[in-house]
């Protein structure tokens, strides 16, 4: 590594000039905004909360990409269908405890009924998808699992299509979360509230689960190595499914908070945020559980915060349609300096 | 690795060969139109170029004549009309609706120039890439006779092209963007029975200073051709008509969930109105978004015609009550509508009221084709002969022609709506007319 950064050929002094002065554009334009006083204080705290929302529903998903890729090397571009199944089980279930009037009577058991129906769904899927598309190819050279994934991910999309239609389809609302709460000087709604509660608790979890089961300890030993791990006992494959399904259950938890949030199922809907934990996932390090966790709450924050304090200073008009740009423009310049993320392990690159 | 590099030369010579049968099938309707021995070897025709001008008697000559030649149906042959709407997806119900009311035209006149009509349903998925991929289906299609398309103007950009580049008419009942019949961008095979948002939005902003009486406005697009230029137009309007103040003109993209950003961005000078003239999915998440932002809680919300759907409705739930949509005006004057039209349409839709607005306008595109197609068509032994040049002259020389939406005439970029504006208002979750008052 240090010896790489020695070297100051042309393409090195380029991109260093160009990183450095795209972020001090951004800075400028951050300082013009706040100048130009256009927002209140208010107003920027709602940006930030919805992008923390936002964010970590994005960190759930990028969690499945993450320790997929750290056991298999694979980057599982289904996944964001296995996010949309579990959005999809949720609307039925949802609807299903709504006509039976149980949201009205016992919302609070409703809400984990349909957490839980969710979830065991998008883990049956993604394991289901582990077993049919990826098992036998695990040998196979790293492109071939990766075409397969996205076979899988049309399979995935276009079988919810057929069995649920094109349209768009309207959630149920759990009135039990209608209306915002303060947090001390933080106002925000219930179910943001609720969406950043859950997704910081599975996550905390997850991380206690990986650090201190015995199982967790496999993972992270067929992580290292899966020969010297199967050497040592490990049963690699059960591994892998596990760590498929764990990828699932998260997936599923973020279907129901998207819609929670978002209030909408469609066959499409994994698509947009399946890439976007992606990018997550890379910008924290792929292969990292906190880096994912970190990159998809920064991201999110970035799509919300990004448009309106660095380019409305410069007047661009409607720099909301830009925030997608900013996302991966970040993502090329993590690229470019840390090649592995924020957190990522350096011999991975 | 041999194997794969195998499979993959394999599948590549497929590809090819998949990829020339393609073209093959695409030009192989022009060959066989002019070795046909009836059509080049007669020469008793004759080759007086002005009989081409009289419409209903031709001869075969008059194909040779025309650029693109002739649509040539044998006898009992079915008469082809493709269509090119969005039949999936979150504005399925946009262009179903279409797809039914051109239905409904086929069960009140099943012929035209003596050939039964059959359908060629495409999608075109209110976007760019389905236009095209709907368009080249149907020009590929042997002898079709016109295209009634699409429903968003996103995908009619696209699709105008490809069809005029073949000389096939194509007429759009929903597309509203105004740059598809402006004089520097209008293919010259397109025309359409919708209205032009030129007069939609000057409408909308008629109706914000007049009615509602105010003088702030905002307005967000999804940089779609249909939602920008009419947003565009809106705002346009509302500042020289009524010298009313725009206070932001926001963006959002398709696929977009979270609006927080714009909305807070617009919130800041809290406009009395905010005008979104987007589609169903976008559309119900910003009426939902927009009622818990802070600073848009006294601010009066209206879309447009993009999204007046039932699906929409259901999508926004409780947030839509007292929304404004503005739309084509379908208090149409006749009772053929209302008695014949509409009861065909429930029929045939299987539902109990239009599921969108443009149902009228499919109906008479349909029967304007009809009516092009009939005047300039003609018959040489058994053989039915359709000029394409002359159809197209035809159709845009329409005058006066009487529709379910009212008098219609083309002007010669292919305007031919008679456009009648109104809005409605979402009273307990239902879309009712309230301006302009009868």
């Amino acid at each position: 590594m240090p010896v790489r950064r020695s070297r100051l050929n042309f393409v090195n002094v380029f991109l260093w000039v160009l990183g450095g002065s795209i972020l001090a554009l951004a800075a400028f334009g951050a300082f013009l905004t706040i100048q130009q006083g256009r927002l209140s204080g208010d107003q920027w705290q709602t940006l930030i909360i919805a992008g923390i929302a936002l964010g970590s529903v994005y960190a759930l998903i990028a969690l499945g990409y993450t320790l997929v890729y750290g056991i298999l090397f694979m980057i599982n571009f289904a996944h964001g269908e296995v996010f949309m199944w579990g959005a999809f089980t949720a609307y039925f279930a949802a609807t299903a405890l709504n006509d039976a009037g149980m949201m009205a009577s016992n919302p609070i058991l409703a809400f984990v009924l349909v957490l839980a129906t969710a979830m065991l769904v998008s883990m049956l899927v993604a394991v289901m998808l582990e077993r049919i598309a990826y098992r036998k190819l695990r040998g196979a050279p790293r492109l071939v699992p990766l075409i397969t994934a996205i076979g899988a991910s049309l399979v995935l999309q276009y079988t919810a299509r057929g069995f649920y239609g094109s349209g768009v389809r309207a959630y149920p609302d759990f009135t039990l979360f209608d209306g915002s709460i303060e947090l001390g000087p933080v106002g925000m709604s219930v179910k943001q509230f609720v969406v950043i509660a859950s997704a910081i608790t599975i996550m905390v979890l997850l991380y206690l689960f990986i650090n201190n089961t015995r199982t967790g300890r496999a993972m992270r030993a067929v992580s290292e190595d899966k020969d010297v791990a199967a050497m040592m006992g490990i049963n690699v494959d059960r591994i892998i499914v596990t760590t498929f399904a764990i990828g699932g259950l998260l997936a599923g938890a973020a279907g129901i908070l998207y819609t929670l949030l978002f209030n909408q199922v469609h066959f499409f809907m994994g698509f947009l945020p399946g890439i976007k934990a992606f990018t997550a996932a890379v910008l924290g390090g792929i292969g990292n559980v906190i880096g994912a966790a970190l990159g998809g709450l920064a991201l999110g924050i970035l799509e919300s915060l990004g448009p309106n304090l660095l380019l409305t200073g410069y007047g661009i008009p409607a720099p909301n349609q830009l925030k997608d740009v900013i996302a991966f423009s970040v993502l090329v310049l993590v690229l470019i300096f840390r090649p592995a993320g924020f957190l990522g392990r350096k011999e991975n690159v | 690795m041999q194997k794969y590099t195998r499979w993959s030369a394999i599948l590549v010579v497929l590809m090819l060969a998949l990829a020339a049968c393609q073209s093959d099938g695409g030009s192989s309707g022009d060959p066989s139109t002019s070795m046909d021995p009836g059509t080049s070897m007669d020469p008793g025709t004759s080759m007086d170029p002005g009989e081409s001008m009289d419409p209903g008697s031709g001869s075969a000559a008059d194909c040779d004549a025309d650029e693109f030649g002739c649509i040539e149906l044998a006898e009992g042959d079915p008469l082809v009309i493709g269509t090119a709407l969005v039949i999936s997806g979150a504005n399925e119900t946009l262009g179903t609706d279409s797809q039914t009311g051109t239905e409904v035209a086929r069960q009140f006149r099943p012929e035209i120039a003596g050939h039964e009509v059959e359908f060629d349903h495409q999608d075109d998925e209110c976007g760019p890439e389905g236009g095209t991929a709907a368009a080249r289906a149907l020009v590929s299609t042997e002898n079709i006779a016109a295209i009634i398309g699409t429903s968003c103007s996103g995908a009619g950009v696209p699709a105008a092209e490809i069809t005029s580049a073949e000389g096939i008419l194509m007429v759009s009942p929903s597309n509203t963007a105004p740059s598809l019949t402006a004089e520097d961008t209008h293919e010259p095979f397109y025309a359409r029975t919708a209205h032009n948002d030129e007069i939609h939005g000057a409408a909308m902003a008629q109706f914000v200073c007049e009615e509602l009486e105010l003088t702030t406005a905002a307005t967000i697009d999804d940089g779609s051709p249909y939602a920008d230029q009419l947003a565009n137009v809106f705002a346009r309007s509302f500042e020289e008509q009524c010298d009313g103040t725009i206070t932001a003109e926001e963006a959002v993209s398709e696929g977009q969930t979270d609006f927080s950003g714009v909305l807070e961005n617009i919130a800041a000078d809290s406009p009395e109105f905010l005008y979104f003239p987007i589609f169903v999915a976008e559309g119900a998440l910003i009426t939902q978004q927009a009622k818990d932002t802070a600073g848009l809680n006294d601010t009066i919300l209206a879309g447009a015609d993009g999204y007046l759907s039932p699906d929409w409705l259901s999508a926004a739930g409780a947030a839509a009550e007292g929304h404004y949509l503005s739309g084509p005006d379908l208090d149409f004057a006749g009772d053929f509508y209302a008695d014949e039209f509409l009861p065909a349409y429930r029929d045939i839709g299987g539902v109990d009221q239009p599921i969108s607005v443009f149902h009228a306008h499919a109906y008479d595109a349909y029967n304007m084709i009809a009516e092009a197609i009939e005047d300039v068509m003609f018959t040489d032994g058994g053989t039915t002969y359709i000029p394409r040049t002359a159809l197209r002259d035809a159709f845009f020389a329409i005058s006066g022609y009487e529709g379910i939406t009212g008098s219609l005439t083309c002007n010669e970029t292919g305007d031919c709506a008679d456009a009648q504006i109104s809005v409605s208002e979402v009273q307990d979750g239902a879309f009712v007319r309230i301006w302009p008052e009868e």
